[in-house]
């Protein structure tokens, strides 16, 4: 991963707080587990029916019974349970999920995101994206500012099908920490060496900058 | 009085699912997944069924055997990212594939197994997952209805059973097995180990034994139950 992806993930990891439960999605906010102290009081939990993700095992030392949602090889921590699918998401859909983090093809200035489908190149079913997107009590989003041929992916409003409707709260980039306000985009935090411009360019919507120096991360 | 021995061969359990059946497939990627059963469903050979399973598994492994024979007609699935083929077929228009939010699909079919008629969610009500389906207001809350799901026949994987059926999972091999065990007229369930009447302790049940028809002992495990190295 280059620096700047591992800042934005290292950042990210301190919007957890001690004592949530959080659920972290496929892909970049699986890392963010990296960045959290072994001793950090918090509870990770995974759709397949798991509360107290432990450490991810290599195949030789993996459980063949114990994988997370993306399918990967996980362990226990003491105190972790297990239980059905119908129980995971009773968890996330009556607000027992503190936090989730999601990745993205798209977020609209309102929090709109979707992640789910590309019309006619990618469609492989929303899994559980759904209910964490709509049910988690906080959405935050993992993404990179742009995609591949540059194109924004903080947008005035979604193109792709929305995955749920006004669900997220703050987007971590590798160029910047940006909440969804109710007036839209707002800057909140800059990565060492991004200027506020450069963020504003690479943002497809109005981008509302803090008064004041900017924090940067 | 002493409980009914519900044992039997893999060729006894899955005979009879006929072409067109509805069939419930427990598991969640490896883990949970009855591969001996779906394997012995291949080899019966019966057409046009309509498979409800998470997933879709990974190319050679569980479902996928079923969508190689061309024995799937209809899949109802949370998601099959993982194999190439069930998306190839869809995109071919050569299975019909209904996705449901994970959750969704979960509590339809507890709904089912628990004699219910659906439920009523907000789940996916902004997404094209819910289009055409049926809405109720309750308290002037807007709810979308998601109907039960039952099936013909379910196929369980266990890691302990008893002979009379009771059940009990492990790790995250439980996830839709539970659900579906209780969810289909017929319940078929493939065991790691096939315990005496007692020896499962009562409070370790996870699915009791009124809920399962068949129980079927694995003998060694093929290679599709291992740590898939990637």
């Amino acid at each position: 991963m280059s620096d700047a992806r591992t800042r934005m993930v290292a950042r990210a990891a301190r919007e957890i707080e001690p004592g949530m439960v959080v659920n972290l999605g496929i892909g970049l906010p699986t890392k963010v587990i990296n960045h959290l102290a072994s001793d950090f009081p918090v509870c990770l939990h995974t759709e397949n029916g798991l509360s107290g993700i432990g450490p991810t095992l290599p195949p030789d030392r993996a459980d063949r019974n114990l994988i997370d949602a993306g399918g990967a090889y996980v362990s226990t921590v003491p105190g972790s349970a297990f239980f059905d699918s119908a129980t995971s998401f009773a968890l996330v859909r009556s607000g027992r999920l503190d936090l989730t983090m999601l990745g993205a093809f798209e977020v609209s200035q309102t929090g709109d995101l979707a992640n789910w489908k590309i019309p006619g190149k990618f469609s492989p079913g929303a899994g559980g994206g759904i209910e964490l997107a709509q049910k988690a009590r906080r959405v935050a989003v993992l993404t990179t500012q742009t995609d591949r041929a540059g194109n924004p992916k903080l947008k005035a409003a979604c193109d792709l099908p929305i995955t749920a409707r006004a669900c997220v709260a703050r987007v971590f980039t590798e160029m910047a920490v940006i909440d969804i306000a109710p007036a839209g985009f707002s800057l909140v935090e800059l990565a060492e060496g991004v200027s506020a411009g450069e963020v504003a360019e690479a943002t497809g919507a109005p981008l509302i900058l803090p008064d004041g120096d900017i924090p940067t991360f | 009085m002493r409980l009914p021995d519900k044992t039997t061969t893999l060729e006894e359990a899955v005979a009879g699912i006929g072409d067109g059946a509805v069939v419930m497939v427990g598991g969640f990627g490896v883990p949970g997944t009855p591969f001996t059963l779906i394997r012995e469903l291949v080899r019966q050979g019966p057409k046009n069924l309509t498979v409800i399973k998470n997933d879709a598994n990974e190319t050679g492994m569980g479902v996928d055997h079923l969508l190689a024979s061309g024995q799937v007609a209809r899949l109802i699935t949370t998601h099959i990212g993982l194999n190439p083929r069930a998306i190839e077929l869809m995109n071919a228009g050569k299975i019909e594939v209904e996705f449901n939010p994970q959750g969704i699909l979960a509590e339809r079919i507890r709904a089912g197994g628990a004699g219910l008629g659906g439920i009523l969610t907000d789940i996916a009500e902004d997404t094209e997952l819910a289009r055409g389906k049926q809405r109720v207001e309750i308290d002037a809350k807007r709810f979308l209805v998601e109907t039960a799901l039952r099936a013909d026949v379910a196929l369980i994987h266990a890691d302990r059973a008893d002979t009379f059926g009771n059940l009990d999972y492990v790790a995250t091999a439980r996830n839709f097995n539970p659900l579906m065990a209780m969810a289909a007229p017929r319940v078929i369930a493939e065991a790691e180990r096939v315990l005496a009447l007692g020896e499962l302790p009562p409070d370790d049940v996870h699915t009791p034994g009124p809920f399962v028809d068949h129980v079927v002992e694995l003998g060694a495990l093929t290679e599709e139950y291992a740590v898939v190295r990637r």
